[in-house]
Protein backbone atom coordinates (compact mmCIF):
# COMPACT_ATOMS: atom_id res chain seq x y z
CA UNK A 1 0.00 0.00 0.00
CA UNK A 2 2.81 2.31 1.07
CA UNK A 3 4.72 1.36 -2.08
CA UNK A 4 1.70 2.07 -4.30
CA UNK A 5 1.14 5.44 -2.66
CA UNK A 6 4.80 6.31 -3.03
CA UNK A 7 4.72 5.39 -6.75
CA UNK A 8 1.53 7.41 -7.19
CA UNK A 9 3.13 10.38 -5.44
CA UNK A 10 6.22 10.11 -7.61
CA UNK A 11 4.11 10.01 -10.78
CA UNK A 12 2.00 12.94 -9.57
CA UNK A 13 5.05 15.02 -8.71
CA UNK A 14 6.69 14.16 -11.98
CA UNK A 15 3.57 15.05 -13.90
CA UNK A 16 3.33 18.41 -12.08
CA UNK A 17 7.02 18.98 -12.60
CA UNK A 18 6.59 18.27 -16.28
CA UNK A 19 3.76 20.77 -16.56
CA UNK A 20 6.01 23.35 -14.95
CA UNK A 21 9.16 22.41 -16.80
CA UNK A 22 7.59 22.16 -20.23
CA UNK A 23 5.99 25.61 -20.18
CA UNK A 24 8.16 27.84 -18.04
CA UNK A 25 6.60 30.95 -19.62
CA UNK A 26 3.03 32.00 -18.86
CA UNK A 27 1.22 35.01 -20.27
CA UNK A 28 -1.62 37.17 -19.08
CA UNK A 29 -3.37 39.22 -21.77
CA UNK A 30 -5.86 41.98 -20.92
CA UNK A 31 -9.46 40.77 -20.45
CA UNK A 32 -10.81 43.22 -23.01
CA UNK A 33 -9.74 46.39 -24.78
CA UNK A 34 -11.92 49.14 -26.16
CA UNK A 35 -11.01 50.99 -29.37
CA UNK A 36 -12.79 53.88 -31.03
CA UNK A 37 -12.82 53.71 -34.83
CA UNK A 38 -10.00 55.78 -36.30
CA UNK A 39 -7.97 55.61 -33.05
CA UNK A 40 -5.07 53.60 -31.70
CA UNK A 41 -4.80 51.84 -28.35
CA UNK A 42 -1.82 50.24 -26.60
CA UNK A 43 -2.08 47.28 -24.26
CA UNK A 44 0.34 45.05 -22.40
CA UNK A 45 0.79 41.32 -22.56
CA UNK A 46 2.23 40.39 -19.21
CA UNK A 47 4.57 37.40 -19.15
CA UNK A 48 6.21 35.48 -16.35
CA UNK A 49 9.12 33.07 -16.51
CA UNK A 50 9.66 30.45 -13.86
CA UNK A 51 12.75 30.81 -11.67
CA UNK A 52 15.73 28.90 -13.03
CA UNK A 53 14.80 29.60 -16.66
CA UNK A 54 15.44 32.46 -19.05
CA UNK A 55 14.10 33.21 -22.52
CA UNK A 56 16.07 34.90 -25.26
CA UNK A 57 15.17 38.55 -25.72
CA UNK A 58 13.90 39.81 -29.07
CA UNK A 59 17.51 40.69 -29.92
CA UNK A 60 19.69 37.86 -28.65
CA UNK A 61 23.45 38.34 -28.84
CA UNK A 62 24.04 35.20 -30.88
CA UNK A 63 22.66 34.44 -34.34
CA UNK A 64 21.86 30.84 -33.50
CA UNK A 65 19.43 31.74 -30.70
CA UNK A 66 15.70 31.94 -31.31
CA UNK A 67 14.39 35.40 -30.37
CA UNK A 68 11.20 36.18 -28.47
CA UNK A 69 8.68 37.16 -31.14
CA UNK A 70 5.00 37.95 -31.14
CA UNK A 71 2.82 37.91 -34.25
CA UNK A 72 -0.87 38.79 -34.58
CA UNK A 73 -3.88 37.99 -36.70
CA UNK A 74 -5.91 41.11 -36.06
CA UNK A 75 -7.79 41.97 -39.28
CA UNK A 76 -9.66 44.25 -39.72
CA UNK A 77 -7.56 45.92 -37.00
CA UNK A 78 -4.03 47.02 -37.76
CA UNK A 79 -1.17 46.12 -35.41
CA UNK A 80 0.99 49.24 -35.50
CA UNK A 81 3.80 48.05 -33.25
CA UNK A 82 4.97 45.31 -30.90
CA UNK A 83 7.52 46.56 -28.38
CA UNK A 84 9.59 44.01 -26.54
CA UNK A 85 11.40 44.60 -23.26
CA UNK A 86 15.15 45.06 -23.50
CA UNK A 87 17.04 41.95 -22.46
CA UNK A 88 19.72 41.97 -19.80
CA UNK A 89 23.12 40.44 -20.43
CA UNK A 90 23.79 37.28 -18.53
CA UNK A 91 26.70 34.86 -18.77
CA UNK A 92 26.02 31.13 -18.69
CA UNK A 93 28.40 28.20 -18.44
CA UNK A 94 27.50 27.14 -21.99
CA UNK A 95 28.06 30.54 -23.64
CA UNK A 96 31.34 32.22 -24.44
CA UNK A 97 29.83 35.67 -24.19
CA UNK A 98 26.89 37.06 -22.20
CA UNK A 99 23.48 36.43 -23.76
CA UNK A 100 20.64 38.94 -23.94
CA UNK A 101 17.88 37.29 -21.94
CA UNK A 102 14.68 37.93 -20.02
CA UNK A 103 13.94 36.47 -16.62
CA UNK A 104 11.13 36.93 -14.11
CA UNK A 105 8.23 39.19 -15.18
CA UNK A 106 8.09 41.35 -18.28
CA UNK A 107 5.58 43.10 -20.55
CA UNK A 108 5.19 43.24 -24.31
CA UNK A 109 3.54 46.45 -25.44
CA UNK A 110 1.19 46.12 -28.41
CA UNK A 111 -0.34 49.09 -30.24
CA UNK A 112 -3.33 48.45 -32.43
CA UNK A 113 -5.36 50.78 -34.64
CA UNK A 114 -9.00 50.54 -35.74
CA UNK A 115 -9.53 51.90 -39.26
CA UNK A 116 -12.24 54.55 -39.72
CA UNK A 117 -14.59 52.77 -42.04
CA UNK A 118 -15.29 49.51 -40.18
CA UNK A 119 -18.47 48.46 -38.40
CA UNK A 120 -18.63 48.62 -34.58
CA UNK A 121 -18.34 45.02 -33.36
CA UNK A 122 -16.74 42.66 -30.87
CA UNK A 123 -13.56 41.19 -32.26
CA UNK A 124 -10.92 38.71 -31.12
CA UNK A 125 -7.25 39.27 -31.92
CA UNK A 126 -5.15 36.11 -32.04
CA UNK A 127 -1.53 36.48 -30.98
CA UNK A 128 1.27 33.92 -31.12
CA UNK A 129 4.23 34.30 -28.83
CA UNK A 130 7.22 32.26 -29.90
CA UNK A 131 9.98 31.76 -27.36
CA UNK A 132 12.99 29.68 -26.52
CA UNK A 133 13.59 28.92 -22.85
CA UNK A 134 16.74 27.51 -21.31
CA UNK A 135 18.21 26.88 -17.90
CA UNK A 136 21.98 27.07 -17.47
CA UNK A 137 22.25 23.40 -18.45
CA UNK A 138 19.53 22.65 -20.97
CA UNK A 139 17.18 24.24 -23.47
CA UNK A 140 13.56 23.38 -24.01
CA UNK A 141 12.18 22.84 -27.49
CA UNK A 142 11.01 26.30 -28.75
CA UNK A 143 7.35 26.85 -28.03
CA UNK A 144 4.48 29.03 -29.21
CA UNK A 145 1.82 30.31 -26.85
CA UNK A 146 -1.50 31.48 -28.26
CA UNK A 147 -3.00 34.63 -26.81
CA UNK A 148 -6.52 35.92 -27.44
CA UNK A 149 -7.55 39.49 -26.79
CA UNK A 150 -11.18 40.57 -27.03
CA UNK A 151 -11.62 43.95 -28.67
CA UNK A 152 -14.73 46.09 -28.25
CA UNK A 153 -14.66 48.13 -31.43
CA UNK A 154 -16.84 51.23 -31.09
CA UNK B 1 17.71 24.93 -8.21
CA UNK B 2 18.87 24.26 -11.78
CA UNK B 3 20.17 20.92 -10.74
CA UNK B 4 16.82 20.07 -9.16
CA UNK B 5 14.97 21.06 -12.31
CA UNK B 6 17.28 18.96 -14.45
CA UNK B 7 16.85 16.01 -12.13
CA UNK B 8 13.12 16.48 -12.44
CA UNK B 9 13.45 16.66 -16.20
CA UNK B 10 15.49 13.48 -16.08
CA UNK B 11 12.78 11.81 -14.09
CA UNK B 12 10.19 12.95 -16.59
CA UNK B 13 12.20 11.51 -19.47
CA UNK B 14 12.66 8.29 -17.57
CA UNK B 15 8.93 8.13 -16.91
CA UNK B 16 8.26 8.82 -20.55
CA UNK B 17 10.50 5.96 -21.47
CA UNK B 18 8.79 3.87 -18.86
CA UNK B 19 5.57 4.29 -20.83
CA UNK B 20 7.34 2.80 -23.82
CA UNK B 21 9.42 0.19 -22.17
CA UNK B 22 7.88 -0.21 -18.70
CA UNK B 23 11.01 1.23 -17.12
CA UNK B 24 10.69 2.89 -13.71
CA UNK B 25 14.11 4.54 -13.78
CA UNK B 26 13.92 7.31 -11.21
CA UNK B 27 17.24 9.07 -11.47
CA UNK B 28 17.88 9.03 -15.18
CA UNK B 29 20.17 12.02 -15.33
CA UNK B 30 22.57 10.52 -12.82
CA UNK B 31 23.66 8.60 -15.92
CA UNK B 32 25.85 6.10 -14.23
CA UNK B 33 25.55 3.03 -16.35
CA UNK B 34 22.75 0.80 -15.10
CA UNK B 35 23.26 -2.88 -14.33
CA UNK B 36 22.45 -5.05 -17.36
CA UNK B 37 19.37 -6.54 -15.68
CA UNK B 38 17.84 -3.05 -15.35
CA UNK B 39 18.31 -2.03 -18.98
CA UNK B 40 15.42 -1.68 -21.40
CA UNK B 41 15.49 -1.95 -25.16
CA UNK B 42 16.31 1.27 -27.00
CA UNK B 43 13.35 2.08 -29.29
CA UNK B 44 14.09 1.39 -32.95
CA UNK B 45 13.96 4.32 -35.38
CA UNK B 46 14.74 5.15 -38.99
CA UNK B 47 16.01 8.64 -39.79
CA UNK B 48 17.89 10.20 -42.68
CA UNK B 49 21.50 11.30 -42.51
CA UNK B 50 22.98 14.31 -44.32
CA UNK B 51 23.38 12.26 -47.54
CA UNK B 52 19.73 11.28 -47.50
CA UNK B 53 20.52 7.72 -46.48
CA UNK B 54 18.04 6.07 -44.13
CA UNK B 55 19.78 5.00 -40.95
CA UNK B 56 18.30 2.67 -38.35
CA UNK B 57 19.47 2.03 -34.83
CA UNK B 58 19.49 -1.70 -35.61
CA UNK B 59 22.53 -1.10 -37.86
CA UNK B 60 24.51 -0.31 -34.74
CA UNK B 61 23.85 -3.56 -32.92
CA UNK B 62 27.16 -4.83 -31.59
CA UNK B 63 28.38 -1.29 -30.92
CA UNK B 64 28.04 0.91 -27.87
CA UNK B 65 26.18 4.03 -29.02
CA UNK B 66 25.98 7.52 -27.61
CA UNK B 67 22.68 8.81 -28.97
CA UNK B 68 22.58 12.59 -28.59
CA UNK B 69 19.46 14.68 -29.22
CA UNK B 70 20.53 18.26 -29.90
CA UNK B 71 19.75 21.36 -31.97
CA UNK B 72 21.69 24.23 -33.49
CA UNK B 73 19.75 26.72 -31.31
CA UNK B 74 20.76 24.91 -28.12
CA UNK B 75 23.74 26.53 -26.39
CA UNK B 76 24.44 23.70 -23.92
CA UNK B 77 24.38 21.18 -26.80
CA UNK B 78 27.18 23.07 -28.52
CA UNK B 79 29.46 22.62 -25.53
CA UNK B 80 29.20 18.84 -25.83
CA UNK B 81 29.76 18.49 -29.57
CA UNK B 82 33.58 18.85 -29.47
CA UNK B 83 33.64 16.16 -26.75
CA UNK B 84 31.60 13.83 -28.93
CA UNK B 85 33.95 14.46 -31.87
CA UNK B 86 36.81 13.44 -29.61
CA UNK B 87 34.99 10.35 -28.30
CA UNK B 88 34.17 9.22 -31.85
CA UNK B 89 37.82 9.54 -32.80
CA UNK B 90 39.12 7.91 -29.64
CA UNK B 91 36.74 4.97 -29.30
CA UNK B 92 35.43 4.17 -32.79
CA UNK B 93 37.89 1.29 -33.20
CA UNK B 94 36.70 -0.20 -29.94
CA UNK B 95 33.14 -0.69 -31.11
CA UNK B 96 31.73 2.70 -30.23
CA UNK B 97 29.75 5.25 -32.25
CA UNK B 98 28.16 8.61 -31.66
CA UNK B 99 24.82 9.30 -33.33
CA UNK B 100 23.53 12.87 -33.25
CA UNK B 101 19.83 13.52 -33.78
CA UNK B 102 19.28 17.17 -34.67
CA UNK B 103 15.86 18.48 -33.66
CA UNK B 104 15.91 21.70 -35.70
CA UNK B 105 12.56 22.38 -37.35
CA UNK B 106 14.32 23.89 -40.38
CA UNK B 107 16.13 20.62 -41.04
CA UNK B 108 19.27 20.34 -43.11
CA UNK B 109 19.34 24.01 -44.17
CA UNK B 110 20.56 24.86 -40.69
CA UNK B 111 22.07 21.53 -39.64
CA UNK B 112 24.44 21.02 -42.59
CA UNK B 113 26.27 24.36 -42.36
CA UNK B 114 26.76 23.85 -38.63
CA UNK B 115 28.14 20.31 -38.80
CA UNK B 116 30.38 21.30 -41.70
CA UNK B 117 31.76 24.28 -39.80
CA UNK B 118 32.36 22.23 -36.66
CA UNK B 119 33.85 19.33 -38.66
CA UNK B 120 31.56 16.84 -36.95
CA UNK B 121 33.07 13.40 -37.58
CA UNK B 122 30.11 11.31 -36.44
CA UNK B 123 26.77 10.63 -38.08
CA UNK B 124 24.10 13.27 -37.76
CA UNK B 125 20.45 12.44 -38.43
CA UNK B 126 17.54 14.83 -38.87
CA UNK B 127 15.19 14.11 -35.99
CA UNK B 128 11.42 14.15 -35.96
CA UNK B 129 8.69 14.28 -33.34
CA UNK B 130 7.87 10.60 -33.51
CA UNK B 131 11.45 9.58 -32.79
CA UNK B 132 11.59 12.06 -29.92
CA UNK B 133 8.32 10.63 -28.65
CA UNK B 134 9.76 7.11 -28.71
CA UNK B 135 12.50 8.35 -26.42
CA UNK B 136 10.19 9.88 -23.86
CA UNK B 137 9.36 13.19 -25.52
CA UNK B 138 12.85 14.75 -25.44
CA UNK B 139 11.51 18.16 -24.53
CA UNK B 140 14.81 19.25 -23.06
CA UNK B 141 18.08 19.40 -25.00
CA UNK B 142 20.67 18.06 -24.87
CA UNK B 143 19.32 14.63 -23.98
CA UNK B 144 21.77 11.80 -24.44
CA UNK B 145 21.16 8.08 -24.24
CA UNK B 146 23.92 5.53 -23.72
CA UNK B 147 23.06 2.33 -25.53
CA UNK B 148 24.99 -0.87 -25.00
CA UNK B 149 26.13 -3.35 -27.66
CA UNK B 150 22.90 -5.27 -27.31
CA UNK B 151 20.76 -2.24 -28.11
CA UNK B 152 19.72 -1.69 -24.49
CA UNK B 153 19.57 1.72 -22.81
CA UNK B 154 22.28 1.78 -20.18
CA UNK B 155 21.91 5.41 -19.13
CA UNK B 156 20.57 8.83 -20.00
CA UNK B 157 21.76 12.36 -19.37
CA UNK B 158 19.33 15.27 -19.54
CA UNK B 159 21.11 18.60 -19.83
CA UNK B 160 24.76 19.46 -19.91
CA UNK B 161 26.99 17.18 -17.86
CA UNK B 162 30.75 16.93 -17.69
CA UNK B 163 32.97 15.42 -20.33
CA UNK B 164 34.53 13.13 -17.72
CA UNK B 165 31.12 11.78 -16.80
CA UNK B 166 30.47 10.80 -20.41
CA UNK B 167 33.89 9.28 -20.75
CA UNK B 168 33.41 7.26 -17.60
CA UNK B 169 30.09 5.93 -18.93
CA UNK B 170 31.51 5.06 -22.35
CA UNK B 171 34.41 3.21 -20.79
CA UNK B 172 32.05 1.35 -18.49
CA UNK B 173 30.01 0.23 -21.50
CA UNK B 174 33.03 -0.81 -23.54
CA UNK B 175 34.82 -2.54 -20.67
CA UNK B 176 31.72 -4.37 -19.49
CA UNK B 177 31.22 -5.80 -22.94
CA UNK B 178 34.90 -6.62 -23.36
CA UNK B 179 34.81 -8.50 -20.08
CA UNK B 180 31.97 -10.77 -21.23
Amino acid sequence: MKKTFSLYLTLLLASNARAQAVNPLSVEPPQKIVIQRGKSVSFKIHAKIEPGYHVNSNKPNEDYLIPLRMTWQAEPLIVESVKYPAGHDEKYAFSEKPLSVLTGDFDILVTVKAPEGIEPQMHVMLGKLRYQACSDKACLIPKTIEVRVTVDLR
Amino acid sequence: MYSLKLKTAGLVVALGLGMVSCSTESKADAASVRPIKDRKKAPEFKLKDSDGKVVSLAEYKGKAVLLNFWATWCGPCKVEIPWFIEFEQKFKDKGFAVLGVAMDEEGWTVIKPYITEKKVNYRILAGDDSTAQLYGGVDSLPTTFLIDRNGMIAGVHVGLVSKSEYEKDILALLNATAGK
